[in-house]
């Protein structure tokens, strides 16, 4: 038997919960999608019009920040993704960026969840300002390019493109 | 049809005046903007704020040439649909972006056949204009995401 509720049985099947901005973000995202095959996929965007593309109802529309959004607006976007955190009870998160991806790993960490962060592909010559953060978050810490990889991370494994 | 698209998260003032200036050239070409929340508005093309995801694969679909930002979605979906693409990195200094990370974008992709990068007005006008005498480029020509990179989520997820 396994041991705890870390899984959902002998299968080994796993709720894991996508998200991103939307955009190219969310593009890159759905590029990795393969490699979770046979779990149960969850996904999170800031476009509300996503949910159109994801089925069973398995759409959360979170909204947008950026670095220059008021205290009162970051609030906001941590108590939804903390909501939906809760809603979902993932067993790992997986962002490709930007905000959004952020609060996840953040929150995530606090309810000890696995996290992994890929930095977007469109940061060729540094990590982003929220990949750069979300390095004390990330339990995988992925970067796209393999001149931007350190030795303790972020690691280079190849791209989504 | 060319498909002008400036991405979900900014305005892009210099990319739309300089496709309706030479759309005031070309009136025989029919020209769809995605414009966002660009402040200028076009007078010899037809253009929308937004597009639905459906709408804008269906844009992606008929056009011939699109030419946008040099942001991700775009370029990924432009090599998934063998689409010509001509690419205008935002610059920092016209305050079209926070850094000038586009520019290192669009030269890391400007490798493929079928994308123009186009740093100036004049630039962009000639590129559209060239597409006009001739687009060759079809089918997916876009690179699969890496065996490695996949294989190693895989193995992160079994061991979570």
């Amino acid at each position: 038997m396994m041991r705890g509720t870390a899984t959902t049985g002998n299968t080994g099947k796993k709720r894991i919960l996508l998200i991103s901005s939307c955009g190219g973000h969310w593009v890159q995202m759905n590029r990795i999608v393969p490699a979770f095959q046979n779990h149960d996929l969850y996904f999170s965007s800031t476009d509300f019009d996503y949910m159109s593309l994801v089925p069973e109802g398995r759409f959360y529309c979170v909204p947008d920040g950026s670095r220059n959004s008021n205290p009162f607006h970051i609030v906001h976007l941590a108590l939804a993704v903390l909501r939906m955190m809760l809603q979902i009870r993932p067993h790992v998160v997986v962002t490709t960026g930007a905000a959004p991806g952020f609060f996840a790993l953040f929150i995530g960490k606090l309810l000890r969840k696995k996290t992994i962060w890929i930095d977007s592909i469109a940061n060729v010559n540094e990590l982003s300002m929220s990949g750069r953060k979300a390095a004390w978050f990330a339990d995988l810490y992925i970067t796209q390019w393999p001149h931007l990889a350190q030795e303790n991370g972020p690691h280079y494994y190849g791209s989504v493109v | 049809m060319i498909f002008v698209t400036v991405g979900t998260q900014l305005p892009f003032e210099r990319l739309i005046k300089a496709v309706d200036e030479w759309a005031e050239k070309w009136p025989e070409i029919y020209i769809f903007a995605q414009v966002g929340d660009t402040e200028y508005i076009p007078q010899h093309m037809t253009f929308v704020r937004k597009l639905t995801p459906q709408e804008y694969s269906q844009k992606f679909n008929d056009a011939q040439v699109v030419v946008s930002h040099a942001g991700m979605g775009t370029i990924i979906s432009a090599l998934e649909n063998g689409k010509y693409l001509v690419l205008v990195p935002r610059l920092a200094a016209l305050g079209e972006h926070r850094n000038d990370h586009q520019l290192g974008t669009a030269e890391k992709f400007a490798h493929y056949q079928q994308i123009r990068i186009a740093k100036s007005t004049t630039e962009l006008h000639d590129a559209l204009s060239n597409s006009v005498h001739g687009v060759m480029v079809s089918g997916s020509n876009c690179p699969p995401a890496s065996v490695s990179l996949l294989e190693r989520l895989k193995s992160f997820i079994d061991e979570a």
